[in-house]
Formats: structure tokens, C-alpha cells, sequence
């Protein structure tokens, strides 16, 4: 945000419109092979393959109960928690496989943060909202530590100009924007290889939005990101490769200016134009 | 031939197109009447049909205007993607290569008016009205690829523009024979090379519609793929 003018820095980096040779250039840091997920008896997805590339944007798009949250919860084993859900298929971080039962699945999730659609943080100070990642996982051994890894978060997640005077004041008071920027500080905070965002703007104004897709934008440089968004100019804008998840199946795969410009899939075609498919 | 669209779930959004595509068709035939008109005027030395050439430019130039405002208010309003973008943005680029040939038919009626007498040899009128006719098909079919989504008919369009190129210069040949035999016909010969300059731009007009029917119904530059299979 320009102080002085009011104005919102959107930047486009040149990156924005990589040619597919760029794209297939960049290093894979997530593989996902024929990933199903049972409900109970209800197959939430059906055999999913996709590479998720280092140091860029991927989103996943499609209807609602498409199986893109889904898929993404499967991605820092958020489904162990669900009752009946059962997983198959293998995913692999950096070659190796999420699911071995030897794996601690804390560990796991500190390396694959998530932040979710509507801003969620702890009702705590803004300070410990942040620490409380590092706390729970030793990262720092002295107050100094700490305080380097806050403010070095916070300031990653562009909010630390505006909450540096008030960092004892609760997270909770923070506008929804701020407390959006919050979250997303609190999920650097543990030096995360992978942020995974549900829909991370869906209840934010479109300053808000557009100020969480410049974050968005500058993180890429030094995480592997994956957005699942119900806005399709959001996806668009911010990612470089886009999914397009259709009843449990993954329909389209491809660089994102391809998805927008050319679709080779119908389906992606109408869903993607707001036609009726 | 492209595959039928599903509709919008949107219908304003779906009528906005509907509505762009057929000013483009409208302006279309505007042009094509236009160019027609001229011929036969300058062919007839038609003084007063050439002058309704001029004054009918006018309109063409109102309906590019019209299309230019109808699309940028569907990408400010309804942000479209994928296919329906393509649709937008080569009706801009259809509707400004459609006044710039409007504008060649207005070339055509301006040296019309300015010729006195039609004193060649009739074989050369033929060879002007054979080129005229060519190009008028070029832009037809052109259009046609464009409202049918048909990328081999562009493609066969594009093809086809060494024949206007070809007339072209043998006409410039033939003109520049009259000009060294008698000085007399230096000043006629003169307005009837640009007439067939502008006929000859009209073709490559034509050509760019058809590219434009191409990136509409493929998505891919016709340029690019054109070299692709060379190089295969």
C-alpha cells in the first residue's frame, strides 16, 4: 500500500506469463500419484496425479465438492483427522512419501502450513500468535530468538508497519485483512517448505484481496505455493500453473496463461467461461 | 468447423456476445458493399457513385467505433476468459483491419472522382475488375471463417493472398508499359497504380481477418504454427 496516495501495489512480475518451457524448467518439490480419499463409502477423489512445482503459485479451481479442498487437505494429512476418510494413492514431499507410518505428521505440518478461508487466530496477542508455532516447536532458544522470528514473520507477511506498536494487543482485533496477513505470519513462523491457502480471500474486501495477492506474489520467490480458489480472476492473477478438479477427477492441468487463454479440455472450457457444461 | 458453445449461464453476458458478433457481420457487410460500390464506380467512371463511396465511410467508420465500445464494456464488466476473450479481442482487431478496408474503398472513390477518362485498353479494366472480384472473395471468405469459427478456411484463405499479390504486379507491369509509351497516360496511370494498391491492401486485410478466425477458433497464431509445420 502507497501511503501516500492510498494506492495498491499490484506487481506482475515478468514471471506471471513464463512460457511452459519455464514452467517445466522449475524443479518439483510435491508429487501426488492416483490419490483417492474415501468418506466412509463416498470416493471423494478419484485417482489424482499432478506435480507441484518449487517456488511458484499452483491453484486448484473447480465447482464446489470437486475435491479441491480435498485434495489439498491430503496434501499436510489434514483428512487423518476426519473421521471414515481414508486415503490411498502416495504423495511425496521432496521425494518422500507423507503417508509412512514413521513420520510425525506434526513435523509434517510445520514443514506444510495451511491457511484457511476465513481468518482464524488464536486468541492470544498478536505477538504470540505468531510465536506460538516456533514455541511449540523449539525453534528458538532465547527471548531474542524469538523476537527475531516474530518480527522477521511478520514482516515477510507485510504486516508488520502496522502492528509493530501493538504487538501485546490481541490478534482478534485486528481487521479481517490484517488478521488474514496474521495467520499467514503465523504459518511462515516455523519456516514452512510449502503454504497451502483454502480460499484465503474469500471473506476480504478487494483491497484486502489484492493486497494478500501481492504477499501472495512475493512468497512465491521462497515457498512452493498452493491456493485452491473459487475466484477464477483470483487464479489468474496469482498462480503460474493451474489445476481444474471436476467430481473427484482432475480434468485440466497446465500453465496458467494456457488454462485462461486456451483450455484444451470442454470442461474446463465452460466451467471456466461460466458456461452451462 | 468449431465445435457448437454451450451457452452462458449468464444470458445478458451470452446476448453481449451474441450482439458483438453481429455487428461484426454487419460491419462485415458494410464493407464488403463498399468495396464493391467503388470498383464498379472507378470501372464506370461513375463520378457520383464514387462520391457515395466517400460519404458511406463515414458509417463504417461510426460502426468500428460502436464495436470498440461494445468490447471494452464486456472486458470491464464481465472480464471474459478463454474462448469468449479471443471473441472480444479479434472483434477489435477484425473491426479496425474492416475500417482500414473501408478506408481503401474510400482511396478507390477519391481517385475515381479525380480521373477524367477511362482511355486503356480495355483489357486492362478487365484485369482490374478480375482483381477487384478476387479480393472482394478474399474478404468474403475471410469473413465467413471468422462468423463459422472455421480455421481451414482461414487457412485457406491466407494461402490464397500470393494470387492478389501476383495480380498486383502485373498490373503494375501493364501500367508502367502505358506510362512509357504515351507521357499522356502518366497522370491516369498514376491514380490507377494507387487503385490497385488499395485493392491490393485489401487483400492483406483480408489475410488478417482470416489470421483472426485462426487465434479465435485454435487459440494459436496462425504465423507460428505455419512455421512449426515448415520446420517439421
Amino acid at each position: 500500500m502507497d501511503t501516500l496516495t492510498g494506492n495498491t501495489r499490484v506487481t506482475q512480475s515478468p514471471d506471471v506469463t513464463s512460457t511452459p518451457v519455464e514452467l517445466s524448467k522449475r524443479t518439483t518439490r510435491l508429487t501426488a500419484r492416483d490419490v483417492t480419499v474415501h468418506y466412509g463409502s463416498k470416493q471423494a477423489l478419484h485417482g489424482i496425479s499432478i506435480d507441484i512445482p518449487d517456488r511458484a503459485v499452483t491453484s486448484f479451481i473447480g465447482p464446489s465438492g470437486c475435491g479441491k479442498s480435498t485434495f489439498l487437505r491430503c496434501i499436510n494429512r489434514m483428512n487423518d483427522t476426519i473421521e471414515g476418510a481414508k486415503v490411498g494413492g502416495t504423495i511425496k514431499l521432496d521425494g518422500e512419501d507423507i503417508y509412512d507410518p514413521s513420520l510425525d505428521v506434526v513435523e509434517l505440518r510445520a514443514r506444510i502450513g495451511m491457511v484457511f478461508q476465513k481468518p482464524n487466530p488464536f486468541p492470544k496477542s498478536i505477538y504470540d500468535n505468531v510465536a506460538y508455532g516456533p514455541r511449540i516447536h523449539g525453534l528458538a532458544r532465547s527471548r531474542a530468538e524469538m523476537d527475531e522470528i516474530v518480527h522477521s514473520s511478520l514482516r515477510k507477511a507485510g504486516l508488520w508497519q502496522e502492528v509493530k506498536d501493538r504487538l501485546a494487543e490481541p490478534g482478534t482485533g485486528l481487521s479481517g485483512g490484517q488478521q488474514q496477513r496474521l495467520c499467514i505470519a503465523r504459518a511462515i513462523a516455523v519456516s514452512p517448505e510449502v503454504i497451502l491457502m483454502d480460499e484465503p480471500c474469500s471473506a476480504l474486501d478487494p483491497i484486502a484481496t489484492a493486497i494478500i495477492e501481492e504477499l501472495i506474489d512475493e512468497l512465491r520467490e521462497n515457498y512452493t505455493i498452493v491456493i485452491v480458489t473459487h475466484s477464477m480472476q483470483q487464479a489468474a492473477r496469482v498462480s503460474q500453473k493451474t489445476a481444474f478438479f471436476h467430481l473427484g477427477n482432475l480434468v485440466e492441468e497446465g500453465n496458467t496463461s494456457d488454462i485462461f487463454t486456451n483450455p484444451r479440455n470442454k470442461q474446463t472450457q465452460d466451467y471456466i467461461t461460466g458456461r452451462i457444461g | 468447423m468449431a465445435t457448437a458453445l454451450n451457452e452462458h449461464i449468464v444470458t445478458s453476458y451470452e446476448d453481449e456476445l451474441i450482439n458483438l458478433n453481429k455487428a461484426i457481420s454487419e460491419m462485415g457487410g458494410m464493407v464488403e458493399q463498399a468495396i464493391t460500390d467503388a470498383a464498379n464506380a472507378l470501372l464506370k467512371l461513375d463520378h457520383k457513385a464514387a462520391q457515395d463511396v466517400r460519404q458511406y465511410d463515414k458509417r463504417i467508420d461510426g460502426m468500428k467505433d460502436r464495436i470498440t465500445e461494445m468490447a471494452v464494456s464486456i472486458i470491464a464488466r464481465r472480464q471474459p476468459i478463454a474462448v469468449d476473450l479471443r471473441m472480444v479481442v479479434t472483434a477489435i482487431q477484425v473491426a479496425n483491419d474492416l475500417e482500414r478496408t473501408g478506408d481503401m474503398a474510400k482511396q478507390l472513390a477519391k481517385r475515381t472522382v479525380q480521373i477524367e477518362s477511362l482511355a486503356l485498353a480495355p483489357k486492362f479494366y478487365n484485369g482490374v475488375k478480375h482483381m477487384t472480384d478476387l479480393v472482394a472473395r478474399q474478404l468474403k471468405a475471410a469473413l465467413d471463417a471468422y462468423a463459422s469459427r472455421d480455421a481451414a478456411k482461414a487457412v485457406d484463405v491466407c494461402a490464397h493472398d500470393d494470387e492478389v499479390d501476383a495480380m498486383h504486379t502485373s498490373l503494375f507491369r501493364e501500367l508502367l508499359t502505358y506510362m512509357m509509351e504515351d507521357p499522356r497516360n502518366i497522370s491516369q496511370c498514376i491514380h490507377l497504380l494507387f487503385c490497385t494498391k488499395s485493392l491490393e491492401r485489401v487483400g492483406d486485410h483480408a489475410t488478417n481477418i482470416a489470421e483472426a478466425a485462426y487465434y479465435l477458433e485454435t487459440g494459436r497464431q496462425l504465423g507460428q504454427d505455419e512455421t512449426q509445420r515448415q520446420q517439421l
